[in-house]
């Protein structure tokens, strides 16, 4: 892991939760949500499945208004922001979805392209050149006019990395990136996430319960209860695995092995 | 069932007592899903006093077993439970043993309980209440963002795709026009077919142009090409963009800043809109061939006679009425396509719910607006 010392020097937001509560229905998920992603950060928010993760995720991406409390991007509430100034965060934001979630109409090079399109005025050939950039990236070079369809699952995530990086974003999140992915696979897409980490200097919130992920390349992380209905553990995966006095997050951070 | 091979073939229990308070069961034979289940009540029924307090059960070194043995066993030990006796499993299979423990401590998912699932009338009639209010807001609040939509496309500032614009007109106009061209047809037939029948007796058989020609074009054009769309066209709306919220697509473009509304509904209801009209020309045309079939073919009245009474009949008016309730349904058949679509869930069984939904909405939006239109019409004499 490379330290955030080499991190080329531009303008993370740091990005805090506060007081969040995340409803279903009528029903409560988690509550008093509060915690801060430093920039530079690989933070992972893991949990039991049902604990609300994703659903979390969607709330700090901007997708689901949350019940109470909000979301800050340095210091400016997302959810009473109006419409351009939301317009301004999002445009910081990159999202990979659980299944790439690419727009099946499109070849992988127009799914890179429309982020671009929708808010630069560049010339077509200068989008499909950053198009192709992207995909090299990620390994998928000479795939541009290839449709979703047409390529297997594990290239349609990595394409979908490529489209959350179309403008390069300050922030990259995932939700559960090594889903559906062999071990290897999933191995390299770690590596792909730290590179970029590093070589772009975004910061880095990730969904997983993927364990291997998690102590591979996570920097802080919160473990959120589904029974507590809120965060029961923060700090480093490596730290909460040894020192955590919550038995239950040790014993999911050992698959339920004994220490 | 002293016969030996009978016991291999079925369940069998005997039950007698080691000492005094000590009930023992010996299983043996075929404890398999295929022979009939021995009931818990069965074998506590013999020799069971209520001073007993232990169960004891054993089994036959060959014994064959399944799931029926552990529905066994667990009856009899609840049955045990409810008289506060004491259940000894040692003398059963080892696998049977690791199978009934595993169904004793794998923990519930106490979050999701069936009596969450089940309210009482009051509470779900009050529900039901809730939801239809807020979903008849949600319908305002679509068509207001549509109309924004449509306002930033009539002044240039909407993004979508061309290839998409194009690629959804030729779905909807070129690609209806077989299952339209049947359909109007048949109907053009039906209308001529009843209306000859009761014209014959007044021999004014001749008539039947003016009918098949004005009801044609002021109404069962529009009308069927519309019904038509949203069985075809509707359906393929609500079952594409569900399928988008489903493989979160639709998450995808909103936190890219880009309008779903946009980007996938205005095209879709644009298409619509311009394509309705002109396959309600067509849907017309078919029609009246349908009849002419039909008079010229069957009735015996003239190619020619037929040609002129149709032309009389039929004013710019009678088409005018017919295009504007084309467009109309064609809004509506998008708008509920599209609605339902957006609204889906993000499951399977979600995207065929949105699917059926838009077909039903859109087919009775086409009629309460066609009566609506039809007193309009009338009122201005249209």
């Amino acid at each position: 892991m490379t330290s955030a010392s080499h991190i080329p020097t531009r303008s993370r937001p740091r990005i805090e939760v506060r007081d969040l509560e995340m409803v279903y229905g009528d029903r409560v998920i988690q509550r008093d949500l509060n915690f801060a992603v430093e920039p530079g950060d690989i933070f992972v928010i893991m949990g039991p499945s049902g604990s609300g993760k994703s659903t979390l995720l969607r709330h700090m991406v901007g997708l689901v208004p949350p019940a109470r409390g909000d979301v800050y991007y340095d210091d400016a509430s997302f959810w009473t922001a109006d419409t351009t100034d939301r317009q301004r965060i999002l445009r910081r934001v990159g999202v990979l979805y659980q299944e790439g979630a690419l727009w099946s109409s499109m070849t992988l090079a127009e799914n890179i392209g429309l982020p671009v399109e929708q808010f630069t005025d560049l010339p077509q050939t200068t989008i499909r050149s950053i198009a192709s950039l992207k995909l090299a990236l990620v390994g998928l070079a000479g795939f541009e006019d290839f449709y979703p369809s047409q390529v297997s699952g594990g290239m349609r995530k990595r394409a979908g990395l490529a489209r959350a990086m179309a403008l390069d974003p300050d922030v990259l999140f995932f939700d559960e990136p090594s889903s559906g992915l062999d071990p290897l696979n999933s191995r390299l897409l770690d590596d792909l996430i730290v590179e970029l980490r590093d070589s772009l200097g975004a910061t880095v919130v990730m969904v997983t319960h993927e364990l291997a992920s998690i102590f591979a390349i996570a920097t802080n992380s919160v473990f959120l209860d589904e029974t507590a209905k809120t965060i029961t553990a923060a700090g480093h995966p490596l730290k909460l695995l040894h020192e955590c006095p919550d038995p239950k997050v040790r014993h999911f951070l050992t698959r339920g092995e004994k220490a | 069932m002293n016969d030996e091979a009978d016991v291999r073939t079925r369940a069998r229990v005997t039950v007698d007592r080691a000492d005094g308070d000590v009930v023992r069961l010996r299983l043996s034979g075929r404890w398999t899903l295929d022979t009939r289940p021995f009931t818990a009540a069965d074998a506590f029924e013999y020799a069971m006093t209520t001073g007993d307090t232990r169960v004891v059960v054993e089994t036959d070194a060959q014994l064959e077993w399944d799931s029926t043995l552990l529905l066994f066993l667990r009856a009899v030990i609840a049955e045990a439970e409810s008289r506060q006796m004491s259940v000894d499993l040692v003398g059963l299979p080892a696998g049977a043993r690791r199978l009934l423990a595993l169904a004793n401590t794998t923990p519930e998912y106490k979050e999701l309980r069936a009596e969450d699932a089940a309210p009482t009338l009051v509470g779900r009639i009050g529900s039901q209440t809730i939801a239809t209010m807020g979903s008849g807001a949600d319908v305002l609040a679509f068509i207001g963002e549509a109309c924004v939509g449509l306002l930033r496309l009539l002044t240039g500032r909407a993004r979508f795709q061309r290839s998409e614009l194009l690629r959804v007109v030729q779905e909807v106009g070129v690609q209806a026009l077989p299952i339209v061209s049947l359909i109007t047809f048949l109907v053009g037939v039906i209308l001529a077919y009843v209306g000859a029948v009761q014209l014959r007796a007044l021999g004014a058989q001749v008539y039947v142009a003016d009918l098949v020609s004005v009801a044609m074009t002021r109404e069962m054009g529009a009308m069927m090409a519309a019904i038509v769309m949203a069985g075809r066209t509707g359906a393929a709306f609500a079952a594409e963009l569900g399928t988008m919220q489903v493989s979160e697509e639709i998450d995808a473009l909103t936190t890219f800043g880009i309008s779903p509304m946009e980007f996938l509904v205005l095209p879709r209801m644009f298409a619509l809109a311009v394509m309705m009209p002109l396959l309600c020309l067509y849907a017309d045309l078919l029609g009246l061939l349908g009849g002419a079939a039909v008079g010229v073919g069957l009735l015996q009245l003239g190619g020619l006679e037929y040609y002129q009474r149709s032309v009389q009949a039929v004013a710019l008016g009678d088409f005018a009425a017919g295009l504007i309730k084309a467009s109309v349904f064609g809004v509506l058949v998008a708008i509920a396509g599209c609605l339902r679509g957006m609204q889906s869930g993000r499951s399977s069984g979600a995207v065929g719910a949105a699917t059926t939904s838009a077909v039903v909405t859109g087919i009775v939006l086409i009629i309460v607006s066609d009566a609506v239109l039809t007193v309009l019409f009338d009122v201005v004499h249209l």
